[in-house]
């Protein structure tokens, strides 16, 4: 240390004798270091450990999830289970190829109602920017976004159960098209603004309508962006409970009864699979719930990360 | 090499182009069908806001049966018995406050932290370290690491966010419950008198679910506080570090105060997301109708009680469970609206500077 230190001394001395003063006669070298016994740098140091200590415990529930998942989960993890119909308490094996079906079936609905419903408005609020109406379309969809997914399933069993007089699929999609509505217009309207404004106006400036503006020039230089929410919606609706308890409810059965396909009956899905049997006494309902979360999971990651690289991709163009 | 074209046998990539050719004004059924787009989109737009008023008043509509027979002491009875037609839920409403605030507390803390942690460069310091340790110093390869290494922190705790409440209210029932059951009662037996220790944990909980549901609405907090946080100008962060304050002087005299508005906003949102959430909740809470202090004793939320009892509800349920589900809707709009105003107006307060 001394060794680094004494160049500058020396220097110091020099310019002392040369009759220039020390501007660094006051200070004390060692109290500028870094040092654990002084208590502002004490707490600085205490704090970063503290931060990067919190950070990391953060971290461990997502990785015990992940591998008591695919401990408990990946055991049951055989054909069976996604061609199988869930078994009756006490019956050995069994699966929930009905559940999976189920669950398709409803996201797909939501999918279905929300697309057009939400790129369309996208596409309007990104067109009309900050006029009052549009920044109250986008508060709206703002509160939205935090809706209770319980009440998502409340208000589809007071719009659709009480009014077709049944459970069904069609008011377990509606339910969920309520949760995946927000973030596709809020994403698609992003998606839409991002796109580079001599863009638009060349279109505008051929005599192109706004409507060939929208569908030949926007939308398609948006779709990556588009594409991003839409497969975090999906991700988001197929991990859904909540709003399927009492739309949906369950079922054993296939949606497929006496060779006719009928959307106006009660549905299983892996969410709510997950939730009943996690409940029964019944170590083979436990294990089938186990090996349904993994699946569900497996889904929703999936769907998330594809989609998340849609746009990254976007981004590096 | 003299070359044997002359411009006359160039081609003329214009040949033939008219102007009419390369543009023209909108035919009349272009025009039509132009309106009738335009106006689609807007109606799409009017019937967002529709939605949301006919979501509030289908479920205020389908309440007022209760609320004709309830009124108000609806929200301060603890009774909730259907043999009586008896039904009052205060318990309920105590414990979403209750089980929520407490998981802000535990997630607001952790999200912060993650948060300033991923912003202020501490783990660049982290792996620096570590790589020092191997004698790698400034390797145009190993250099990248610390960047990579913070996007792909922040994309874990993303993943956090993305993963099913359901699942997590199955971890939460066969693993957090049996690992914290012993610490529970031994807290209980230790310090029993204290009243948030006055019952043991036989199993579902207080506790348990309110642990769940901090990690739940974490990556909220973290993402927002995170943008916030990163949204502070550099120049004030320079000054700082310029007068001599420490690194966490900085942080916690300058930084934090600028980006406070914005993290306050994220952790309303993220109160807005607890109070709402359900099946971890439905799985974990135990389901009593029990108005109570304790952290290991069972209790119900409002959004935990519809999950439970609205599949099997009667014709003369369903009006008393429209009014539970109007409480929480009244509750979670309350703090929503309150959270999207603050975070805009942090959003604009930025852009101002």
């Amino acid at each position: 240390m001394s060794e680094i230190v004494n160049p500058a001394k020396n220097q110091l001395h020099k310019l002392e004798s040369e009759g220039v003063p020390n501007p660094f006669k006051d200070v004390d070298f060692a109290d500028l270091e870094l040092s654990l016994y002084r208590p502002r740098t004490f707490f600085s140091i205490l704090l970063s450990w503290i931060v990067t200590l919190m950070t990391f415990l953060a971290l461990i529930p997502l990785f015990t999830v992940l591998w008591m998942l695919l401990w408990r989960g990946g055991k049951r993890l055989t054909l069976a289970l996604f061609t199988q119909l869930p078994p009756a308490p006490l019956e050995r094996g069994g699966g929930f190829g009905n559940a999976i079906v189920g669950t398709l079936i409803m996201v797909g609905i939501a999918t279905l109602i929300t697309v057009p419903f939400g790129v369309l408005t996208g596409v309007y609020l990104a067109q009309a920017k900050d006029s009052k109406f549009a920044s109250a379309v986008r508060f709206a969809a703002k509160i939205l976004t935090g809706f209770p997914s319980i009440l998502a399933g409340v208000f589809a069993y007071g719009a659709i159960v009480l009014v077709t007089g049944g459970f069904s699929a069609l008011a377990g999609g509606v339910a969920l098209s309520i949760l995946m509505l927000p973030t596709i217009i809020l994403t698609s309207e992003n998606a839409i603004a991002m796109v580079p404004p001599k863009m638009k106006e060349a279109s505008i400036g051929m005599g192109a309508t706004t409507t060939q503006t929208a569908l030949m020039v926007l939308l398609p230089t948006a779709m990556p962006g588009i594409l991003t929410g839409v497969m975090l919606a999906v991700a988001r609706a197929a991990g859904e409970t909540a709003p399927l308890l009492f739309t949906a409810l369950f079922s054993n059965y296939w949606l497929m009864s006496h060779g006719r396909f009928n959307l106006m009956q009660p549905t299983a899905s892996l969410a709510v699979l997950i939730y009943n049997f996690s409940a029964m006494p019944f170590a083979n309902q436990v294990e089938l719930a186990w090996a349904a979360a993994l699946v569900l999971v497996l889904m929703v990651l999936a769907t998330n990360l594809i989609g998340k690289s849609l746009s990254s991709e976007q981004l590096h163009q | 090499m003299a070359s044997t074209s002359t411009p006359n046998e160039l081609q003329n990539p214009l040949e033939g182009l008219t102007p009419e050719r390369i543009w023209q004004p909108p035919s009349s059924s272009q025009r039509w069908g132009d309106a009738v787009f335009r106006r689609l989109c807007f109606a799409f737009a009017v019937a967002t806001i529709g939605l949301l008023v006919w979501l509030v008043l289908e479920i205020a509509f389908k309440a007022v049966p209760a609320f004709r027979e309830f009124g108000f002491s609806f929200l301060t009875g603890r009774t909730w018995n259907p043999n009586l037609h008896q039904y009052s839920v205060l318990p309920e409403i105590w414990g979403t406050l209750y089980t929520s605030l407490l998981a802000l507390g535990i997630g607001s803390a952790f999200g912060v932290a993650a948060a300033i942690f991923l912003s202020e460069g501490f783990l660049g310091e982290v792996v620096f370290g570590i790589l020092k340790s191997f004698g790698i110093h400034l390797h145009p390869f190993w250099g990248k690491l610390p960047r990579q290494m913070e996007a792909l922190l922040k994309n874990l705790i993303e993943l956090l966010a993305a993963v099913p409440s359901v699942v997590y209210g199955l971890w939460g029932l066969f693993v957090v419950i049996p690992v914290i059951r012993p610490l529970c009662n031994w807290l209980h037996e230790q310090m029993g008198w204290i009243p948030f220790f006055s019952t043991d944990l036989s199993g579902p909980g207080v506790f348990p679910a309110v642990l769940v549901l901090s990690i739940m609405i974490l990556p909220t907090i973290a993402a927002i506080s995170r943008d916030a946080l990163v949204s502070v100008p550099p120049k004030l962060r320079m000054a700082a570090y310029g007068l001599g304050a420490t690194r966490w002087e900085t942080i916690l005299g300058v930084i934090l105060p600028t980006a406070s508005r914005g993290i306050f906003g994220g952790i309303i949102l993220a109160f807005g997301r607890a109070l709402g959430e359900t099946m971890a909740l439905a799985m974990l809470i135990g389901n009593a109708n029990r108005l109570t202090l304790s952290l290991f004793s069972p209790a119900n939320t409002l959004a935990a009680l519809l999950a439970n009892t609205f599949p099997e509800a009667g014709r003369r349920e369903v009006p008393v469970l429209m009014y539970a589900a109007l409480v929480l809707l009244g509750i979670t709009l309350t703090v929503n609206i309150a959270g999207a105003v603050i975070l805009e107006r942090a959003v604009a307060q930025a852009e101002a500077k």
